[in-house]
């Protein structure tokens, strides 16, 4: 069986699925039954300064299970009160890393340092969010805030730190080379692409905030294509989200350059059980593609006219 | 699966709940619910209280602002209507105590017609603050169940609470299971004096919700989404959480004492 333990951001991972920030994330038990059903790792809800009730409802649109609309908000309980669901995931023995979200790069460095505290191995940057005013996209959407929200945080902590950047930008490995500057040890691409759904008999937006994120399998082909941009610009490892639902999904991100990745819809649809299985598939899928290790597969596909892998391929980073 | 429905028809149950009929033809089961969209104003997740033919009905009870609007909405106001989402009642038991607080009717009434409609036996220990509170009190006489009624007042039946009732009952006759839906502190008394006599309890519990896809985490209880995993529970799966009978979580995810 191919290992699929991989270390990416200075971090090591049992296998390189990790819960994305946003999905089951706000109680520690449930982080922790990520952690039980086989996730390499967790990440929190993003976390901010205070407390913050999120949007009201309508936040979600459902499709088929090509998508997921939603417009959340950014609810959470706030750093004073989270650290305690940390605290029950890293019990239960889990790999956890913090994701925050804040307004201006002066309030990331004063919540990294509060989320580092809490013993998480890794912060994830929220720069991305695509529907919140003041955070997300708002303070991440230009290269120069980007490295300028990177270097204050990076300057304050010690753990590894992941920018989460947006693809609803027309150049995405240009903030990945700005959250290198920063100082960043990896870049996560994608967050949610800028969306909306309108209910044709109410003629009205469905959600309560009218713009919200689309995610999910639709999104995969975007996802892919900014891994891709990012992995031949950047020196840093990079983390694929965005619509994985299968073992071909993940080694498809893998392939393009990711090291790591984040599921979310998938186990909206599948449950968490959903990491058991990419992890057992995957770990075939390299088997039978003749891959001994998923950190020899990261970034292949870009190696022009190289050969079918002959068992022995040589890692191109 | 999200529809947009036009009411058609507002009961006044009592003083402080409201029926909201619809036409919505999916196969439902009684103990799932849908969330009920108020255009403009928000959306609540509503057990059905009529599963049965084309038309469905929500019973809403007056919690705050948001409940007050959704019982002020009209015939023929339209709403939204998702789902229907969760796992329902087993309604195959041959002898079935409800015990029932407030409107935890809502979700008990149409479990009962099914197990009435198959042949069962039906006793529903019915709990509120007073008389008039009293929900589907006639509803579940007229499909045959036997009603024992408690209410905080004594204005009707035994005064104090229904859990009183529940227990006279459970030590006197022998039931298949117990349905409950009400405040936790009651269901988890019914579950101690309904273990003492080794009868199985299924809980219908009430959370937070927005997403109701088991993705938000709202709703989390324990290892469990009452979204995807409830909202009815075997007493096994919740009686040793810590959440149980104790918090909940708001909207945005802090812990609340109940």
């Amino acid at each position: 069986m191919a290992e699929l333990a991989v270390r990416c951001a200075g971090v090591s991972l049992r296998n390189p699925f990790l819960l994305a920030s946003g999905v089951w994330g706000e109680s520690g038990e449930s982080l922790a039954g990520a952690w039980n059903a086989g996730a390499g790792g967790v990440i929190t809800k993003s976390i901010g300064s205070a407390v913050r009730p999120g949007y009201p409802n309508p936040t979600i649109e459902t499709y088929e299970h090509w998508g997921l609309l939603n417009a959340m908000g950014l609810p959470n309980p706030g750093i004073d009160e989270y650290p305690r669901e940390i605290e029950i995931a890293r019990k239960a023995g889990a790999t956890v890393i913090g994701s925050i979200f804040a307004g201006d790069a002066e309030e990331f460095a004063r919540l990294a340092v509060r989320m580092a505290a809490t013993g998480v191995v890794a912060l994830e940057l929220n720069l991305s969010c695509p529907h919140a005013e003041g955070f997300g996209t708002e303070v991440g959407g230009t290269p120069g805030d980007v490295e300028k929200v990177v270097r204050a945080v990076t300057k304050v902590v010690t753990i590894p730190v992941i920018a989460k950047i947006t693809p609803n930008t027309g150049d995405p490995a240009g903030l990945a080379l700005a959250a290198e500057r920063g100082g960043a040890a990896a870049v996560s691409a994608i967050n949610t692409l800028r969306a909306i759904a309108i209910d044709v008999h109410l003629r009205r937006p469905v959600l309560s905030h009218g713009l919200g994120g689309l995610s999910g399998r639709a999104v995969k082909p975007v996802g892919l294509a900014c891994v891709w941009q990012i992995f031949e610009k950047v020196k840093i490892p990079v983390i694929g989200v965005g619509g994985i639902a299968s073992a071909q999904d993940a080694l498809e991100y893998v392939m393009a350059g990711a090291c790591a990745l984040e599921v979310g819809t998938q186990v909206t649809f599948d449950g968490v059980q959903v990491f058991g299985t990419l992890a057992r598939d995957l770990s075939r899928l390299l088997d039978e593609l003749g891959f001994s290790r998923v950190e020899d597969a990261v970034g292949v596909a870009h190696r022009t006219g190289s050969a079918p892998p002959d068992g022995s391929p040589r890692p191109l980073r | 699966m999200r529809s947009v429905v036009a009411v058609t028809e507002r009961v006044v149950e009592t003083p402080s709940t409201v029926t909201l009929r619809f036409p919505y033809p999916a196969a439902v089961d009684p103990g799932q619910f849908v969330m009920l969209w108020l255009p403009g104003d928000d959306e609540l997740p509503m057990s059905l209280s009529y599963t049965d033919g084309p038309s469905k009905g929500v019973t809403i009870k007056a919690m705050g602002e948001t409940t007050l609007r959704a019982q002020s909405i009209r015939t023929g106001d339209r709403v939204g209507v998702r789902g229907p989402y969760g796992n329902h009642f087993d309604t195959s038991p041959k002898r079935v105590l409800i015990v029932s607080g407030g409107s935890g009717a809502a979700a008990l009434a149409p479990a009962a017609g099914r197990a009435r409609a198959a042949g069962s036996s039906v006793t529903v220990a019915l709990g509120a603050t007073r008389a008039a509170e009293l929900l589907f009190r006639e509803r579940f006489r007229a499909m045959g169940a036997r009603v024992e009624v408690a209410t905080d007042d004594g204005s009707e039946g035994t005064k104090g609470f229904v859990t009183a009732v529940a227990e006279r009952l459970l030590s006197s006759e022998p039931f298949d299971a117990v349905w409950t839906c009400g405040p936790e502190v009651m269901m988890k008394k019914v579950i101690v004096a309904a273990k003492a006599r080794s009868v199985p309890v299924f809980c219908s519990m009430e959370r937070h919700m927005k997403c109701a896809l088991g993705m938000c985490d709202a709703c989390a209880i324990g290892p469990y989404h009452v979204c995807v995993d409830g909202p009815v529970f075997p007493a096994p799966r919740i009686e040793n959480l810590s959440d149980f009978a104790a918090f909940h979580r708001d909207s945005s995810g802090r812990r609340v004492p109940l």
